[in-house]
């Protein structure tokens, strides 16, 4: 944690970054997002197995963009989500510092091909429940599944805490917040909520990095990372392609490629 | 009327919720959802729980469902037929279950609806739902009803209050007449009660400010720096107002073509940038920093300015919800400290 | 009760095409037990709909005074004003209203008017000026300053005409620099400049201000100059509405709602409110 701290405050001293996106004490045990940009600001910074919350998110935040040059303290799904971004050209000069820590070493990754590195040889690891509910899903009939997701989805008002707690989903404006035409039936009723859903996991697909941010984040307990988890996986199954691993790969569903075996394109 | 009290058994409640259940009423109870509590529609009063300090959702859907029609439209040979769903049924509900700090957010939510132009169809949910409170025996650290006019114990806004006393009884405080026509038609179960002071029986929550002294904070506080830092971390979802059992704001939308289709309500939040941004794309509230204060404004300035209570119970819901840890209390608090405004 | 959110069903009777992409409707109530009891006051508002594509807020731009009828004029912009513009003559709406609080036209009597509106800002101002005109001899001098980008975006086009005529009134038309056409009569400047050289009289004078932002901007400091005090100065605030009654909880501006306490508002009125207009 000090070495972590202490590396903070050489950034923030150095002018090198003028805030570090990272972890501090929150309320009643948990840790909260912060923002350091002093070195008092750089003292509070904690790193532990509670900081699961995917901190990418305010990279592309309009007020934290505003502050300058950030450094992001990372966890393998940050690192990912960078790389994920970088392709998706989210960085347009540089990237932001990112540091990761290892037995309280911190170590700056600073370019893509350090950042793919990292993230290539610290592969995704779910919790074993998370794998096992996948797997479950996966075997499930359709009318099985439908019916799993129908009392899910019947919990979910749509206050959009999956997309807002999704690094990912950094559109400036959403498809639900299109009316001209309505894409997404705004109400949070069944059909409603399944057209955002769907939606959802049908934008991530390819795309989610599978840090499992969305469910921790919805306050109505839908295991929605569920979804995107699945999709990222059959992309991976058809087009060999896997998100957040290399910075400068095409992506699976908006590219195309000679050899994929829909003719549709050519 | 707080007068009348009974004890009721555990089992006598069992059957109670069975009998109410059996008898064909909406029962509304918590329920339990992976790690979390929610008040469910009741088939087998076998599912209710009691181990909870609180729902993850509020009771309020069952007087504001998230989406609710208006009205519906047909075009037919004569013209445009608009029809109101208002004239509709509302079957009787019961909640059972709901905290102190809930029913009491629930009598705030019915007032601000029928204060000026009065909301029919939240004054017919209220008519149509009967509310069996539980009085809180633990409280977390969220907790701050105390501070917000309400206590473990509160009997506004209930029909009956139960209170968990000693042997697995429940002190039973009937509040209105509703609640006493529930109890009537069920009398075999209660038991006249013998004088028990309930108070040694609640959860502790300590008061941590007074809503006098934030309003008077706030009426000096709208461009203090404290909002745009305490607002940094704010990812902008609705989560906070979603769980909030005060929270009342809404959208309007259609749903159909030109020829058939409805008209509904459905839940929106202050938080969301689109909330009030003009067609013009000029927006009143552009950051985050205008919105968060919006949402604390509303509850602790403009409502007790304007509707004469305040907007947040102290239920905590929206701390525990938040994915970015705002924590209400916490920032209240910081608010309370604030010093007054120079000049 | 009643469902406040039930609309009433309205026939359009004339369909104007005021300025690019300006219309005005003239609707008339499709039942008359609606007609009988429907009033409204000059500064109310409105909701209205186009059934499968949702609400939209304006003001009620006639008068009062007119019996049996009410104009809109609206800017084709958003969903439901796109889906309004495609209507024509003889088509249905839902209508739900009026809304809001008034200009306090009763109180104004004996004094002189200064009506000072901007693009399509003038449809609020229309509704009063012509209150005002019907009801002439309970004012002494209505003045109107009208200004708009160019020629074309004049909304009221032979009103205007009409109002220019009228030797019981002044009207002064402007356009911003470069919108004025080869046979444009009227001013060329902003309407903050064009008022400033008016050197309009605070003396037992009200001022009606409706406008874009940028010119109620620009346009209050000249007011202030000379020396019109802020109760004598009049806005309309247009938020973002949905319920129109004070509900939903989105046009709030402070502890005060457009919907309900407003659309009019002294300008002292704002002047203790945060600007989130």
């Amino acid at each position: 944690m000090q070495s972590l701290q202490h590396k903070a405050a050489e950034l923030l001293g150095s002018n090198r970054a003028s805030v570090v996106i990272g972890y501090a004490e929150g309320s009643d045990g948990r840790v909260r997002p912060h923002f350091a940009r002093t070195n008092d600001d750089a003292k509070a910074l904690v790193w532990d197995q509670r900081c699961k919350q995917n901190l990418a998110v305010y990279l592309t935040k309009h007020e934290i963009k505003e502050m300058g040059p950030a450094a992001i303290i990372a966890s393998p799904a940050v690192v990912r989500t960078i790389v994920q971004m970088a392709s998706e050209q989210q960085f347009v000069r540089s990237f932001p510092i990112t540091l990761v820590v290892d037995n309280d070493q911190v170590t700056e990754l600073n370019d893509g091909p350090s950042l793919e590195a990292f993230a290539t040889s610290h592969p995704v690891l779910f919790p074993s429940h998370v794998t096992k509910e996948v797997e479950d899903l996966a075997a499930m009939s359709v009318a099985d599944r439908f019916a799993f997701w129908q009392e899910e989805f019947s919990r979910c008002f749509k206050c959009y805490a999956c997309r807002s707690a999704c690094p990912l989903c950094y559109c400036t404006k959403c498809i639900t917040e299109s009316n001209q035409p309505q894409w997404v039936t705004v109400a949070p009723h069944a059909l409603g909520n399944f057209e955002w859903h769907l939606n959802r996991a049908m934008h991530l697909a390819g795309r989610c990095i599978q840090c499992g941010s969305c469910t921790l984040a919805c306050p109505a307990g839908i295991p929605i990372a569920l979804l995107t988890i699945e999709a990222s996986n059959i992309v991976q199954r058809e087009f060999g392609y896997q998100p957040g691993i290399k910075a400068d790969a095409p992506a699976a569903l908006s590219s195309f490629r000679v050899e994929d075996k829909e003719a549709f394109i050519r | 009327m707080t007068s009348t009290t009974y004890t009721l058994t555990h089992d006598n409640l069992n059957a109670l919720l069975r009998a109410l259940v059996a008898a064909g009423k909406q029962l509304h109870a918590p329920q339990r959802v992976g790690p979390k509590v929610f008040f469910k529609p009741v088939n087998d009063a076998a599912t209710i729980v009691f181990d909870y300090v609180q729902t993850a959702e509020s009771p309020k859907s069952l007087l504001f469902p998230k989406a609710e029609f208006l009205v519906s439209y047909r075009q037919n040979s004569e013209g445009m037929v608009v029809t109101d769903h208002l004239q509709k049924e509302i079957p009787e509900m019961i909640l059972f279950g709901s905290r102190p700090c809930d029913a009491a957010a629930l009598s705030r939510f019915v007032q601000f609806f029928a204060d000026g132009h009065a909301d029919a169809m939240v004054t017919q949910r209220r008519r149509a739902l009967t509310i069996i409170s539980m009085s809180c025996i633990a409280s977390d650290p969220a907790c701050f009803c105390t501070s917000c006019g309400s206590s473990p114990g509160d009997t506004t806004g209930s029909d009956l209050l139960l209170t968990p006393i000693s042997n697995g009884r429940y002190l039973v405080d009937v509040v209105t007449e509703k609640g006493q026509s529930l109890v009537a038609a069920n009398e075999a179960l209660f038991e006249q009660a013998p004088t028990i002071v309930k108070d040694s029986y609640l959860a502790t929550v300590e008061a941590v400010f007074t809503p006098e002294e934030i309003t008077k904070r706030l009426a000096t506080s709208f461009n203090d720096p404290i909002w745009k830092n305490a607002s940094l971390r704010c990812i902008g979802c609705g989560a906070c107002a979603y769980v909030c059992p005060t929270c009342s704001c809404f959208t309007i939308e259609d749903e159909g073509n030109d020829r058939t289709g409805d008209r509904l309500r459905c839940w929106d939040s202050c938080a969301f940038a689109l909330f009030t941004v003009h067609t013009t794309g000029h927006n009143p509230r552009p950051t985050q920093t205008e919105r968060w204060r919006q949402r604390v404004m509303h509850k602790f300035s403009y409502l007790p300015e304007t509707n004469h209570f305040l907007g947040c119970v102290g239920c905590g819901r929206c701390s525990r919800a938040c994915p970015a840890d705002m924590n209400l209390k916490e920032q209240i608090i910081a608010i309370a400290e604030l010093l007054p405004a120079i000049g | 009760m009643e469902n406040t959110y039930k609309p009433y069903l309205m026939r359009i009777e004339r369909a104007i095409d005021e300025a690019p992409g300006v219309k005005t409707f003239r609707l008339a109530f499709a039942n008359d037990d609606d007609r009988a009891r429907f009033s409204f006051k000059t500064g109310q508002f409105g909701e209205y709909s186009v059934f499968g594509e949702g609400e939209s807020t304006f003001c009620i731009a006639s008068s009062p005074t007119r019996d049996g009828y009410i104009e809109c004029t609206f800017r084709q912009a958003g969903r439901v004003t796109s889906a309004l513009a495609r209507k024509e003559e003889g088509d249905t709406i839902g209508f739900r209203g009026p809304y809001g609080n008034i200009f306090p036209i009763e109180a104004w009597t004996g004094k002189n008017l200064l009506f000072v509106a901007g693009g399509i800002a003038l449809p609020p101002l229309r509704s009063v000026i012509w209150n005002a005109l019907d009801l002439r001899s309970n004012f002494k001098d209505i003045t109107v300053l009208y200004g708009a980008r160019s020629v074309a975006d004049l909304v009221y086009k032979q009103e205007l005409d009409e109002w220019g005529k009228r030797s019981d009134m002044k009207l002064v038309t402007t356009v911003d620099p470069g919108g004025e056409t080869a046979d444009w009569k009227g001013s060329v400047g902003f309407v903050p400049a064009v008022l400033e050289k008016m050197a309009p009289s605070p003396e037992n004078t009200i001022a009606i201000v409706c406008g874009p932002p940028v010119m109620i901007k620009y346009t209050f400091p000249v007011l202030e100059k000379f020396n019109f005090t802020p109760d004598q100065i009049f806005t309309t605030l247009e938020n973002r509405m949905k319920c129109g009654v004070g509900k939903c909880g989105r046009c709030t501006v402070g502890p005060v709602y457009v919907c309900k306490d407003g659309p009019v508002f002294t300008y002292r009125q704002l002047q203790s409110l945060p600007a989130e207009y």
